[in-house]
């Protein structure tokens, strides 16, 4: 297996993290305490997980508006962020950012996007930094099938062929862009070959399996570390959440949705594996899954606790300086 | 002192900045120009020639030549600013910011504010803009409007070499996003610029004819079409104070109203359309702020509301000339009550 007895259990417990913060996240939304919108990662934590557990502090990655995985498995503080999407002082973005806009810059996650298609051209730059400053950095783009057809995702993706910087371009196929198939709006119908055709390689991976996940990313990135330009993943998966909490879903399937989410969950899945090929037993797994409860169970009582931002703050870090 | 022309003090900045600190890099479209081709390379220097030199310079590593791709040049340098470059971005035409006004307004502009201090982006965007040199519809327009509302953004138009070279390397060393404007009129033009490094401070207007009658505040390269006008004036006469902002975000609202408090009668001239434009900005300002000095209704002097035409017959009368600002001097010291 790709992952050893310590990896697996990592992996595992990185997973139930981001599970339990999204099925949290939106309890709280459902009870009120959380403004505006919100994009949950919940089915394809095997991914961000996959991924960054190949990345160090010094690696950069940029999200989608659907980010508190990515920020999660890229090592962000469960608490700050619980606080930042409550809108609470002590928030990762000092409540300015919000859901959305999460980031855990300090640990190389240098923000959730909201504009989809947003993060690819900046990562070409987090990679450019790399490669200029000979840092040995690396940086990924994680994006969306909808992502997948804007003409900044095409452009960031030409340019770093050309200019041959240590990039990811990690596709996230969940199926669905809003509420349109994938099937749908990606006219070629397959993301890697696309990415391909811009001139580098790209892979294709079942992005519910963390072992096979893990495994990609790692080719992936010791691509990028060898000095060989830019890569492309697409990672097939499904979201368990709407579009945005409170979406009906109504253009899914009947019985889609419970149906994908038996066969594609990454944690049964993940477990499954984990026990058949003797890097965890039930009991570990369960030890795992209370202390992550407990642990996103203070993250969430300390963050409704918090008070909100002073107002004070409004005018703060708009510019450098003095404006 | 040296006379240098706005090309080579914009020039010399960039080399100064470069040669000083060594993540500051140069990415753009036909920045030295030649990649892949079997001809030379620095064949362009920038399609103005702004940056000619630099490549042979710095290299290949820090002067980036890339594909015709606005988005990505923008969002790859607010990425590299993020993660420990300084880079100098050229957006060859300001016209072309619709391809890539995300990447500006969206991104750079906000990484500050949205991830609550923690992050920065120290990047320049260098632009050309403005009409008269027959670029039509797509190739003239100065729209630092746009940029100038964006809360994060800082906005610089440098009206001649001096200040053009000052302000660029105060641009450099800033620590937020800071767009460059260019007035393509002014590449030839020369005055004297020392050959030392110097900076000037953004939000700092600069008086440069000191009357007591008007108060003319220009931007870009309306400024020098406001001191001649200033100047011919005075032989009759009318005392005109000429301010040049330099900077119209930050804007030093404070020598505005100063100079509003003493002549009482305030034209504005830019060259941009009419509709929410600096002239208006400034216009709102001043109606709010100095009221109470006002001794005639404040004029502004624009562009009119349509595309920029071709015809050189009809560019001409789309676009400011000196003749309408001395017509608006004159309108303003005549008004009575």
């Amino acid at each position: 297996m790709s992952l050893d007895k310590k990896q697996f259990l990592q992996a595992y417990r990185t997973m139930r993290t981001i599970r339990d913060f999204e099925y949290r996240v939106s309890d709280e939304f459902g009870k009120g305490n959380i403004p505006g919108f919100l994009h949950l990662y919940a089915g394809q934590e095997a991914i961000a997980t996959g991924m960054c557990m190949n990345l160090s502090d010094d690696d950069y990655i940029v999200s989608t508006h659907r980010g508190h995985g990515h920020c999660i498995a890229k090592g962000g503080d469960v608490g700050d962020m619980m606080k930042e999407i409550m809108a609470k002082q002590g928030g990762s973005c000092a409540g300015k950012g919000g859901s959305m806009h999460i980031a855990a810059v300090e640990k190389g996650m240098l923000g959730a996007n909201a504009i989809v298609g947003g993060g690819p051209p900046l990562i070409v730059g987090a990679a450019l930094s790399a490669k200029t400053l000979g840092t040995g950095s690396v940086g990924v783009s994680f994006t969306g099938d909808g992502g997948s057809n804007q003409g900044t995702t095409f452009e960031a993706m030409n340019l770093a062929v050309v200019l041959q910087v240590p990039a990811i371009f990690l596709f996230e196929n969940n199926g669905y862009g809003e509420g349109t198939a994938a099937g749908y709006a990606v006219g070629s119908k397959d993301i890697a070959s696309r990415a391909a055709a811009f001139g580098m390689p790209a892979l294709k991976v079942d992005g519910a399996d963390i072992f096979e996940t893990y495994k990609t990313c790692k080719k992936a990135v010791d691509h990028c570390r060898s000095g060989k330009g830019p890569i492309a993943i697409e990672a097939s998966i499904t979201r368990f959440r709407g579009h945005f909490e409170g979406d009906a879903q109504q253009y899914r399937g009947k019985g889609e949705v419970k149906r994908l989410m038996k066969e594609l969950d990454c944690l049964k899945i993940a477990s499954d594996l984990g026990i058949k090929q003797k890097l965890a037993t039930k009991a570990e797994l369960k030890a795992i899954d209370a202390e992550v409860a407990v642990y996103i169970d203070e993250a969430a009582t300390t963050a409704l606790a918090a008070s909100s931002p002073d107002v004070s703050e409004l005018l703060t870090d708009v510019y450098s300086s003095a404006y | 002192m040296p006379i240098k022309t706005y090309r080579q003090a914009i020039n010399e900045a960039m080399a100064q900045e470069m040669r000083r600190d060594s993540s500051v890099i140069v990415i753009g479209e036909d920045v030295a120009g030649g990649a892949g081709c079997d001809g030379e390379r620095d064949a362009y220097g920038g399609v103005m020639g702004v940056t000619k030199g630099l490549f042979p310079e710095f290299g290949e590593s820090r002067v980036i030549d890339t594909p015709i791709t606005e988005s990505a040049i923008m969002g790859a340098a607010a990425g590299a600013a993020q993660t420990g470059l300084r880079p100098i971005a050229e957006l060859m035409f300001m016209d072309f910011l619709g391809v890539c006004f995300d990447q500006i307004y969206n991104q750079a502009a906000k990484f500050r504010y949205m991830f609550g201090g923690k992050a920065q982006c120290p990047m320049v965007v260098r632009t050309m803009a403005g009409a008269g040199l027959r670029g039509g519809a797509q190739h003239s327009q100065n729209l630092t409007q746009m940029v100038t509302m964006v809360p994060g953004l800082k906005v610089v138009c440098p009206t001649n070499a001096y200040d053009a070279k000052g302000l660029l390397i105060t641009a450099i060393r800033d620590n937020d996003c800071v767009i460059f404007v260019e007035d393509k009129f002014l590449y030839e033009t020369s005055c004297d610029v020392p050959d030392e490094m110097y900076a000037i401070s953004f939000g700092e207007a600069n008086f440069l004819r000191e009357g007591t009658d008007v108060t003319i505040v220009g931007i870009s390269n309306t400024v020098n079409k406001a001191l001649a006008v200033a100047d011919r004036l005075a032989a009759e006469g009318i005392s005109c104070d000429v301010i040049d902002p330099r900077t119209t975000s930050p804007l030093d609202e404070e020598s505005i109203i100063e100079s509003v408090e003493v002549t009482g009668r305030l034209v504005i001239v830019d060259e941009m359309t009419p509709r929410c434009g600096i002239a208006a900005d400034i216009s709102s300002i001043i109606a709010e702020k100095a009221f109470g000095a006002l001794r005639a209704p404040i004029t502004k002097v624009t562009a009119a509301h349509s595309p920029i035409p071709f015809a050189p017959a009809l560019e001409d009368a789309w676009m400011p000339q000196e003749s309408d600002i001395e017509a608006a001097v004159r309108a303003v010291l005549g008004y009575v009550r």
